[in-house]
């Protein structure tokens, strides 16, 4: 199998218009004879979904939260980036391109990124002209602030609520489209699996999670925009409801999951306080502005107060090891600085996981105000969680996994190897490489739905006149058959454990394993005990209550039992990339002086996996990433 | 920590339900009151019992999934901050009875124990809480600077979750306070305007027709809501559709 990812030819800067320019369009009048299922509805889903629906197409949405304002996309705080050069400051679609392709560590499509820069200014039209609040200045014109990884100021902002702003408007243009008819919305209804008619996506397997009841729906492509999978890890700071079973599901009937290894660590999380602990909260990347981190540099220091540790008994491990950003290195590096700080023994706060982040000098430097102006909020929070108070002590911080830059495989017109089947959004692996730049992942959500999709879709459906699936294909009955059986046995083990306590030790075990740091001993080590964590899963979970009604516990069940087996690919992934990459570090491949050391001979692809059946190592297959105009270098912050 | 909790269990839409006790122990005081109820829920699982059900995604107090009504208060807003996952069992003191239902209200129904549907208010939504526009035909973001006083307020109401705490407070259930928060975001904007008429109609009907009550001014929804709306934006839908509502009579409706 050879992966053709459809990138059309001509110069970079070109290829996107050649592609519009002879994009197959399907007419007004034929536009409503097709029916798209959208699963999903954070920024991928609800804009594609809006536009789509717009444009006259049948939509039937689907998300799991009670609303489809509740996706996750809300929760992101610091921005979204678009080359609009507004600050007149040297910004520019090559710019932001090469910015991306940069801190993605040469790991990513050179068309795709280029295209996400390109659209990126009117993704901003776009919401401005929906009512998206963003921040302005006295003059009435748009407000940008600078973010890591680039050197001008191209992030727009609402507050420290960009996300929730952004999915607002997306979302209440795809409920202007349910109001027309031309979205239906299935809110706290859970896609449990993809349906295959001769060789194409054309329907899902559906569970009404209020009634427990089972069903089909058929369609004539289906847009996966189900986000990331970083939940695999048990904690994170994704919503508890995300998980990789949409995507999963896909993978099984043979969509190919690309890079799974890749997943983004973030520096400045609130630490881990105990094991009942259910999720992790970040504290934005902006902190570190002002902030200074720091771990004492004597082990036995580490329980005292950090008052009492004086200046020269402090080790700013950031700015000694990377004087040009010091405390503003990129998220990686941050993060795994962090991580040997407290392997090293010197970390603080209870269990050792944890640095501080200090803001004395900035309050000796600006004041009490400025500090309080700037960052109050965030402080509150901190104070909220953690019943310090950060203006008097330094705020303690620990990395947590935030963001997956893998997810299925998917061509220049973000179809995946099925066709019909697109992906849009984290769920796809396309446009961030080994590691995603800040501010970047709400630009992708909402290019794919609102101005890729609604361009590339067309290259599908134009094959499909007058193929409209029957509903009542056996392949409906038969995958509703493999649902329903999947859930009888989940409730049907009635063993001692609970489904919340298998996650949690899968979660330790991979961010052990395969975390901020890998190596060969630990992932194979990890690849022996998955089988059997989810062999014990299969004998001894117990699921309470019955399929035919609420029931949260089952919900989890599924998507647990998929992370079971996704977790290993993932540690399967990291262990092949014999490479430092991004967000993927391998101990064995590094510089003399601890900086990720990657391998262009032999890892300058992508690595797409191939489901070959319960029990049978699945089948490697690499697209190959090919440079026609950047020269990958090594990233400096030194 | 422990705590005797008398909690809310219903099955299903039609079933009737009631208080039920359950003794929480050995929760550590740095908890949220979510993860209380994770470790209770555990436990009734150990003991082969199910679960309490309640809603809960992001946990960070954005998404507006999470709904108890901790001793009567939404949010149980006296101690916390915010939202029912931003709150905190140090807040709690050791041994305390706490009672917890889901968000009551006619409009809301009952899904099973704490969970309800708020489907009324993504439909109050649909009846014109969003401006029309299309996407790729939109102007250049800089071609039409507004105020920023005015995109500052705009934003205090955009800030808006849509928990339905502030329909749970109110003795009346009034949606008063979302809906006036979603028509002042809009409203205020110029992009908004043209809509500005149909908006505050429709979504006003729409909420009466969901059998939300009216607004006399108790300000128990501003007292509980997690994203600091202010009530005074519900004298300003309530001048928008009074105007609205005459201009209506002349046809003369934006």
């Amino acid at each position: 199998m050879t992966l053709d990812s459809k990138i059309p030819a001509g110069p970079l800067d070109r290829k996107w218009t050649t592609f519009k320019n002879n994009a197959k369009l399907i007419a007004p009048n034929n536009k409503r004879k097709f029916d798209i299922i959208i699963v999903g509805s954070g920024l991928a889903g609800a804009s594609a979904a809006a536009t789509l629906g717009e444009q006259g197409f049948n939509i039937k949405c689907f998300c799991y939260q009670d609303s489809p304002r509740r996706a996750h996309s809300i929760a992101a705080q610091g921005g979204i980036n678009a080359a609009k050069n507004y600050q007149n400051d040297g910004d520019s679609v090559y710019r932001l391109f090469y910015d991306t392709i940069k801190g993605g560590d040469f790991r990513s499509r050179e068309a795709n990124v280029y295209r996400l820069a390109e659209v990126s200014a009117a993704i901003i039209d776009q919401c401005v002209a929906q009512g998206v609040p963003f921040a302005r200045e006295y003059g009435g014109l748009l407000a940008n602030r600078s973010f890591g990884g680039a050197q001008v100021s191209r992030t727009f902002y609402a507050r420290g609520q960009t996300g929730q702003q952004l999915l607002l408007g997306a979302y209440q243009a795809l409920q202007a489209q349910i109001a027309r008819g031309s979205v239906k919305m299935f809110p706290r209804t859970e896609m449990l699996d993809l349906v295959i008619v001769d060789g194409h996506a054309k329907g899902i397997v559906v569970r009404d999670m209020v009634t427990g009841e089972i069903s089909t729906h058929a369609g004539d492509a289906v847009l996966l925009c189900t986000g990331g999978y970083g939940n695999a890890f048990y904690l994170s700071t994704n919503a508890k409801g995300c998980n990789v079973t949409a995507t999963y599901r896909a993978y099984k009937r043979g969509a190919l999951f690309a890079n799974p290894c890749y997943t983004q660590i973030h520096p400045t999380c609130i630490p881990v306080s105990g094991n009942y602990q259910s999720k992790l909260t970040l504290m934005s990347e902006s902190l570190r502005n002002d902030g200074r981190v720091w771990v004492p540099k004597r082990r036995e220091d580490c329980g005292k107060p950090p008052h009492e540790i004086p200046e020269e008994d402090r080790d700013y491990y950031l700015e000694r090891k990377y004087p040009s950003y010091g405390n503003l290195a990129p998220r990686d590096i941050s993060s795994r600085s962090a991580k040997e700080a407290c392997d090293d023994g010197r970390g603080v706060g209870p269990g050792g996981r944890g640095v501080y982040l200090d803001f004395a000098d900035a309050i000796k430097r600006l004041g009490l105000s400025t500090i309080q102006e700037r960052y109050g909020n965030l402080f509150e929070m901190y104070e909220n969680i953690t019943g310090e108070n950060a203006y008097e002590r330094p705020m303690r911080i620990y990395p947590a996994v935030h963001y997956t830059m893998g997810g299925l495989w998917v061509d220049y017109h973000l179809s995946s190897n099925i066709p019909g089947l697109h992906v849009l959004g984290e769920a796809n692996f396309s446009d961030h490489g080994a590691n995603r730049l800040g501010a970047s992942a709400l630009m992708q959500g909402l290019a794919d739905g609102y101005f890729v999709i609604p361009y590339t879709i067309g290259e599908y459906l134009s094959t499909q006149f007058g193929k409209k699936v029957d509903p009542h294909h056996p392949a409906f009955e038969a995958t509703k058959k493999d649902v329903l059986e999947r859930t009888r046995k989940l409730l049907s083990v009635q063993g001692t454990r609970s489904v919340d306590s298998f996650h949690r030790e899968l979660g330790l075990l991979l961010w052990d394993k395969c975390g901020m740091a890998r190596d060969k001993a630990g992932l194979t080590e990890a690849l022996e005990k998955i089988p059997q964590l989810r062999e014990e899963f299969w004998k001894n979970v117990r699921v309470p209550g019955s399929g035919d009604s609420f029931n949260q516990s089952l919900e989890m069940a599924g998507r647990v039992a998929d992370f079971l087996e996704f977790g290993e690919l993932m540690c399967l992934d990291a262990l092949t990339r014999e490479e430092s990459c991004g967000g993927h570090f391998r101990t064995e491949y590094q510089t003399p002086d601890g900086e990720a050391l990657r391998n262009d001979e032999l890892f300058a692809h992508v690595a797409a996996w191939k489901y070959e059946g319960e029990g049978k190592p699945p089948t490697l297959i690499k697209e190959p990433l090919v440079y026609e105009t950047v020269k990958p270098a090594t990233r400096s912050y030194k | 920590m422990n705590f005797h909790l008398k909690v809310w269990r219903q099955n299903g839409t039609s079933g009737t339900g009631k208080l039920v006790d359950y003794e929480a122990r050995n929760i550590p005081s740095e908890a949220s009151f979510l993860e209380m109820l994770d470790i209770v829920n555990e436990d009734l699982v150990s003991k082969g019992e199910e679960p309490i059900a309640f809603d809960h995604d992001c946990r960070e107090g954005i998404c507006g999934m999470c709904s108890l009504t901790i001793n009567g208060v939404p949010h149980g807003k006296d101690r916390g901050v915010g939202t029912t996952c931003q709150l905190y069992m140090r807040k709690f003191k050791d041994g305390e009875t706490i009672t917890i239902e889901p968000f009551r209200a006619g409009a809301f129904p009952l899904q099973k124990d704490l969970a309800v549907n708020r489907g009324a208010l993504d439909r109050i939504i649909q009846a014109g809480g969003f401006i029309s526009e299309r996407s790729g035909s939109a102007p250049d973001a800089n071609a039409l600077p507004i105020p920023k006083p005015i995109a500052d307020t705009a934003m205090d109401a955009a800030a808006c979750i849509g928990c339905g705490a502030c329909v749970a407070a109110c003795p009346n259930s009034s949606a008063m306070l979302f809906v006036s928060a979603k028509a002042a975001h809009l409203n205020l904007l110029p992009q908004g305007k043209p809509e500005k008429d149909r908006r505050v109609l429709g979504m006003v009907r729409q909420m009466d027709a969901e059998g939300f009550g009216n607004c006399s001014n108790y300000y128990e929804c501003e007292a509980v809501c997690p994203a600091h709306i202010p009530a005074s934006f519900i004298a300003m839908l309530n001048r928008d559709y009074t105007a609205a509502s005459i201009r209506e009579t002349t046809s003369a409706t934006a």
